[in-house]
C-alpha cells in the first residue's frame, strides 16, 4: 500500500503529508512535471501555494502534467485526497464540485478547529463513525467553500458532505459549515483542515489519523477483493 | 573636487573626508558608478562604522559554536551531526514607509541569509514595535506588517513559531520590524560565502533585476526618517515568496549535490555588497559584466544594476565544469541562472558593460577601509523620554489586573498568531503562546530531542536603564528557554537605536552592549551574529533603545517541555527564582502615566543563572506541570496568564510579600518563575532555588486573599485579555 504525494512548485506541506502517510503505509513524492503516478494506490494533493497561487488559488496547478494523470486515476476510481491547496486544485480541475473563496474575514487564519464526520461511508472516513468529532488545524487564506444553493442541496442529499465545522468553529464562512466534500463517486475528497498536521500526539491532537487509517483500510479491502 | 561631485557624495551620505579617502584609495576621483557603490559599502548598514568597535565586546566563543559573526548567519551544534543556523535582522525603515512589503521582504531577506549558509529554514520569529495602539498610523502599520510577515512566511512554507510586539509612543514614526530565522543543516553541509578559485564562474540566480530598492541601504537604512517618506517608496523592495520558494529548493539541492563553491544572498546594496564581500572573504577579485544581468526593465544604467535591491536573488561561485549541472537543476526548479562574471586574482571589483570597464575598485577599500568612528557617549542629565499618558486611575487590584491584561503590551497575541502558519514542517511541538518558548523537534531531521527558541527585548526598560534593561532582555530570553527545559546555546541580536552621532544615543548603545556582554558571559552564551539598525529617529526624537535578542537552546525530550498554562486541578503553585519586584518602569507604572526612572535595580547574575538551571532541570526531568517566567505586568498578571493558557482557575494564599502593589505588579524580568506541579515536585524544586509555595490550581476564577482580596472569573480575564482583536477590525 503506497501513497503518492504530488509536489508542485510552491507546495509547502508535501513533506508533512509524506511524513504523515508514512505513519500508516509507504509513501513517495510525485513530481508535477511527470505524467506517471508510479503505481501508487492513493494520491494526495498537499497544501501550500502551488505556483504562488497567482491568478487564483489552484488555478495554475491544474494545468501541470501530473494533473492529467491524477484525473485519469480518479476517473478510474482511484482515491484522491486534496488538502487545503490540494482541495482548491481539485475544484479548479473539476474533480470536485464548488470553489474555495477568500475567507470571510479577509485574512489568513490558523486555528485548531473541530469538525464533525457527516458521512462515514466513504473511503476517507470508513474508520470513523458518523457524528465523530475530530480536532484538526486549519491554515489558509481562501477556504470559504462555495457552491450554488442547488448543488449544495444535492451534495447534502447524496452524502457528499463528509466533514462539517462544528458550531462556532467555521473559520472562514464556508457555506453550510462545509469543511470537506467528495465527488459523486466518493473517491475524490477535498478538505480545508490539515489532517497531516493531526497525526502525531506530540505536536497536537491527532484527529486526522482516522482519515489515513480509512484510506489504508479501503485499499486493503480493494486488494483483498482483487 | 568638482562642485557636482561634491554635492553628489553628500547626497549619497558620504562626508567630505570620506570622499577624500575614497579618492586616495582609488588614486583618482570615482566615477558615478564607483561613487554609488562606495556610498553603499561605506554606509552604516554595510560598514557598521559607528558600531563595529563596540560589538567586539560581545563574547563570540562557546563550546557549541560552529559559525560565528561575519557569515550570512551564525550556527550552533545541536548534536547528531546537525547544525542550527540563525540570525535576526531589521527591516525597520522600509516597514515604516510601506509596512506590508517592508515586513514581507524583511522575512524574505532573513530566510535568504539562512539558506545562504546551506541550512533549510525551519522557523521564523518576529519582533515588532509600533506607536500606541490608539494611533491610526500604528494600527495601519501593525495591520500591514503582520499581513506582510504572514504573506511571505505562509506562502514559502516556513512556520512562524513565535514573536513579540510592544506599543510605545517613541515608535510612532519609526516602527521596528525585526525578523529572525532558524535553519537546519547537516554540519558538513554548512557553506561559507568566500569566493574561491581564480577562473571560477560567478552565477546570479533567481529573479531579474529591476529598479526597486535602489539605494535602500543608504537612503532608508542609514538616515533618519523625514516628512517626505512617501517619496522614498520606490526604495522599498517588492517581495515574491513563490520566486524565493523555488530559489530556496534549488539552492538546497545544489548544495546537496556539492555543485557550489560558495553562496551569498543579495540583500542590502544588492550586487555591490554581495560581490565585494564574497571577494573580500576569499581574498580574490571579481569581474562582473552588468550587460549579462537579466533585467526587469529596459534602459537600466550600470550603476542601477549594481545597487538594485531587487529581491529573491542569490550569487554563487562554481567551477566552470559544473555549469551544466547547475543549469540542469535550475531548469528543473524553474529558476533563472546566468553567469555574470568570474573570479580573478586581482583583488579588485571590476564592473564591465560588455567590453567596457565602467568601474574598477580595490575590494579591500570597499569592504575594510571605511573609517570606523569612535562614539562620543554622554549620559543625559535627566530622562529624555516623556512620561506616557495616564490611562489607569483605579487603585483596586482587580481593576488594575484587568486593565493590565487588556493593555496592548500584555493582551493576548492570538490575533497576530492566527495570521501565521506555525505548523508547516511538522517540527512544531509547542505552538505560539502554549509555552514560553517555541519548541521544534529534530526527529524528522535525524536528530534527537528538540530545539527551543525565544525572542525578547523590552525597549522601555532599556530606555530606563540601557545597561540593566539589556541584561533583563537576555535573562528573560534565557528564562523562556528554561521554562521548556532548554539549555541556551547561542544568541543573535539586532540593535535598534537612534542616531549614534548623538551623544545620548551613543551612551545608550555603549551601555546596552556592555549589559549584553556581561549577561552573556554570566550565562556562558556566545553571540553567533546579528545586525545593527541605527538612525531610528524622526522629528519626534529617537526610539526607545531596543536591543532585540533571539536565543536558541537544546532540550532532550520535547514531550517534557512545560506549557505556560496550569494543567491539573489540585496542583501546587510555586513561585521561585531570584525576584526582587520593582514598580518604576513597570507596565503598571506606564498605565499610571509615571515618569520613566533613570535606573533599574541591579541583579546578581550568578544567582539568576542558578535559578534558571534549577527550573530547567526540573522541567527536563518532567517534574513540573507548567512553568512560566514572571515578566511584564508582574506576578499577578503571570498567574492570570497561566490560568488563561490552561483554562483553569487558581487560588493564591498566602502571598509571598507584604506591600500589595509591589508584589502584585512589581517587575523583575528574567528572574522569577511561576511553576505548578505535585506538592512533592514543588518541594524538590525548593531545595534547589528560593521558592514560595503559595497556591493551588483549580476552579474557574483567579482568587487571592492576602494582600489583595480578589476573585475574578476566568471569563472576565479572557475578555480583558482579548482586547487586541479590535485592532484588526
Amino acid at each position: 500500500m503506497r501513497f503518492g504525494v504530488v509536489r508542485f512548485p510552491g507546495s509547502c506541506d508535501e513533506v508533512d503529508a509524506l511524513l504523515a502517510c508514512r505513519r500508516f503505509a509507504d509513501a513517495e513524492l510525485l513530481w508535477h512535471g511527470d505524467r506517471d503516478l508510479g503505481g501508487v494506490d492513493v494520491v494526495v494533493i498537499p497544501g501550500g501555494f502551488s505556483y504562488g497561487d497567482y491568478l487564483r488559488v489552484g488555478a495554475i496547478a491544474r494545468f501541470s502534467p501530473v494533473m492529467d494523470a491524477v484525473s485519469e486515476f480518479a476517473l478510474a476510481g482511484g482515491p484522491v485526497l486534496g488538502i487545503c491547496n490540494g482541495f482548491q486544485v481539485l475544484c479548479e480541475a473539476g474533480l470536485l464540485p464548488g470553489a474555495l473563496l477568500p475567507n470571510a474575514g479577509r485574512r489568513f487564519v490558523f486555528r485548531q478547529v473541530e469538525v464533525e464526520v457527516v458521512n462515514a461511508d466513504t473511503p476517507f472516513t470508513r474508520s470513523c463513525t458518523a457524528g465523530d468529532v475530530l480536532s484538526i488545524p486549519v491554515k489558509h487564506g481562501a477556504g470559504r467553500y462555495y457552491a450554488p444553493e442547488e448543488s449544495l442541496r444535492e451534495l447534502d442529499a447524496h452524502g457528499q458532505i463528509i466533514l462539517r465545522y462544528r458550531d462556532g468553529h467555521n473559520p472562514n464562512g464556508s457555506a453550510r459549515e462545509i469543511a470537506g466534500v467528495c465527488n459523486s463517486d466518493k473517491n475524490v475528497m477535498g478538505l480545508m483542515p490539515h489532517p497531516e498536521h493531526a497525526v502525531d500526539p506530540l505536536t497536537g491532537p491527532a484527529g486526522g489519523a482516522c482519515l489515513f487509517d480509512s484510506l489504508v483500510a479501503h485499499v486493503g479491502q480493494l486488494v483483498a477483493a482483487a | 573636487m568638482s562642485a557636482s561631485t561634491a554635492s553628489r557624495h553628500r547626497e549619497l551620505g558620504l562626508t567630505d573626508s570620506e570622499y577624500d579617502l575614497i579618492c586616495q584609495k582609488l588614486e583618482r576621483e570615482p566615477n558615478g558608478l564607483e561613487l554609488a557603490v562606495f556610498s553603499l559599502m561605506w554606509s552604516e548598514h554595510c560598514a557598521y562604522k559607528h558600531s563595529k568597535k563596540l560589538l567586539s565586546r560581545l563574547p563570540t566563543e562557546g563550546p557549541h559554536l560552529l559559525m560565528g559573526p561575519g557569515e550570512n548567519a551564525g550556527a550552533v551544534d545541536v548534536g547528531d551531526g546537525l547544525a542550527i543556523a540563525f540570525k535576526v535582522e531589521s527591516h525597520n525603515h522600509p516597514s515604516a514607509v510601506e509596512p506590508f512589503q517592508g515586513a514581507a521582504t524583511g522575512v524574505g531577506g532573513i530566510l535568504r541569509d539562512v539558506f545562504a549558509v546551506g541550512a533549510r529554514p525551519i522557523a521564523v520569529l518576529d519582533s515588532l514595535r509600533f506607536g500606541e495602539l490608539s494611533s491610526p498610523r500604528s494600527r495601519y502599520l501593525l495591520d500591514g506588517a503582520v499581513a506582510g510577515i504572514g504573506h511571505y512566511g505562509n506562502s514559502i512554507g516556513v512556520p512562524t513559531v513565535g514573536g513579540e510586539v510592544y506599543f510605545e509612543g517613541p515608535y510612532e514614526q519609526n516602527c521596528l520590524v525585526n525578523a529572525m530565522c532558524l535553519g537546519i543543516a547537516r554540519k558538513e553541509r554548512l557553506i561559507r560565502s568566500a569566493a574561491a578559485g581564480v577562473g571560477n564562474l560567478l552565477v546570479l540566480m533567481g529573479a531579474r533585476t529591476g529598479r526597486d530598492g535602489i539605494g535602500g541601504a543608504s537612503v532608508l537604512a542609514s538616515a533618519e526618517l523625514g516628512e517626505d517618506d512617501a517619496s522614498k517608496r520606490p526604495s522599498v523592495q517588492i517581495g515574491d515568496p513563490f520566486e524565493e520558494k523555488k530559489l530556496l529548493e534549488c539552492c538546497l539541492e545544489l548544495l546537496e549535490r556539492d555543485t557550489l563553491r560558495s553562496l551569498q544572498d543579495l540583500g542590502a546594496a544588492g550586487l555591490s555588497s554581495s560581490s565585494s564581500e564574497m571577494a573580500s572573504k576569499g581574498e580574490v577579485g571579481l569581474d562582473i559584466d552588468v550587460s549579462k544581468v537579466p533585467l526587469r526593465e529596459e534602459g537600466m544604467e550600470a550603476f542601477e544594476i549594481m545597487v538594485s535591491e531587487s529581491q529573491e536573488r542569490m550569487l554563487c561561485v562554481i567551477e566552470p565544469q559544473k555549469l551544466a549541472e547547475l543549469e540542469e537543476v535550475c531548469e528543473r526548479w524553474e529558476v533563472r541562472a546566468t553567469p555574470i562574471g568570474e573570479v580573478t586574482g586581482s583583488r579588485r571589483l571590476r564592473v564591465l558593460e560588455g567590453d567596457e570597464v565602467v568601474g574598477d575598485m580595490p575590494v579591500e577599500a570597499l569592504v575594510d577601509d571605511c573609517p570606523l568612528y569612535d562614539l562620543e557617549p554622554r549620559a543625559p542629565e535627566s530622562q529624555i523620554y516623556p512620561a506616557p499618558e495616564r490611562m489607569l486611575f483605579s487603585e483596586d487590584p482587580a481593576e488594575q489586573l484587568l486593565a493590565l491584561l487588556a493593555s496592548p503590551n500584555l493582551s493576548s497575541r492570538r490575533p497576530l498568531f492566527e495570521q501565521y502558519d506555525p505548523l508547516v514542517g511538522s517540527r512544531t511541538v509547542r505552538r505560539p503562546q502554549e509555552a514560553d518558548a517555541a519548541v521544534l523537534q529534530l526527529s524528522h531531521d535525524g536528530g534527537q530531542g528538540a530545539i527551543a527558541v525565544s525572542i525578547d527585548g523590552n525597549g522601555r526598560r532599556v530606555a530606563c536603564d540601557p545597561y540593566w534593561g539589556t541584561v533583563e532582555a537576555v535573562l528573560e530570553c534565557a528564562a523562556n528557554l528554561a521554562c521548556v527545559g532548554a539549555e541556551p546555546l547561542g544568541l543573535t541580536n539586532c540593535l535598534n537605536f537612534g542616531n549614534p552621532e548623538k551623544p545620548h544615543v551613543a551612551w545608550q548603545l555603549e551601555r546596552s552592549v556592555a549589559g549584553m556582554a556581561d549577561a552573556l558571559e554570566a550565562l556562558g552564551v556566545p553571540v553567533v551574529g546579528g545586525n545593527v539598525s541605527l538612525y531610528n529617529e524622526s522629528g519626534g526624537g529617537p526610539i526607545y533603545p531596543t536591543p532585540v535578542v533571539g536565543m536558541v537552546g537544546k532540550l532532550e525530550d520535547p514531550a517534557k517541555a512545560a506549557p505556560a498554562g496550569f494543567q491539573r486541578e489540585g496542583d501546587t503553585i510555586g513561585f521561585c527564582g531570584e525576584f526582587m519586584p520593582h514598580l518604576p518602569g513597570s507596565e503598571l507604572a506606564k498605565l499610571q502615566g509615571e515618569e520613566l526612572p533613570t535606573e533599574l535595580p541591579g541583579r546578581d547574575l550568578a544567582k539568576v543563572r542558578a535559578a534558571h538551571d534549577a527550573v530547567r532541570e526540573a522541567v527536563g526531568a518532567g517534574e513540573l506541570s507548567s512553568a512560566h517566567d514572571v515578566a511584564e505586568g508582574g506576578l499577578l498578571v503571570t498567574i492570570a496568564e497561566s490560568c488563561l493558557a490552561g483554562d483553569i482557575g487558581a487560588t493564591v494564599d498566602p502571598w509571598p510579600g507584604e506591600d500589595p502593589a509591589l508584589w502584585l505588579f512589581g517587575e523583575c524580568p528574567g528572574g522569577g518563575f511561576l511553576v505548578s506541579g505535585t506538592r512533592e515536585a514543588i518541594d524538590r524544586l525548593a531545595e534547589r532555588t528560593p521558592l514560595a509555595v503559595f497556591g493551588t490550581v483549580g476552579g474557574s476564577s483567579l482568587r487571592a486573599r492576602d494582600p489583595a482580596d480578589l476573585d475574578v472569573a476566568l471569563a472576565d480575564l479572557r475578555e480583558a485579555n482579548g482586547s487586541l482583536h479590535a485592532a484588526f477590525g
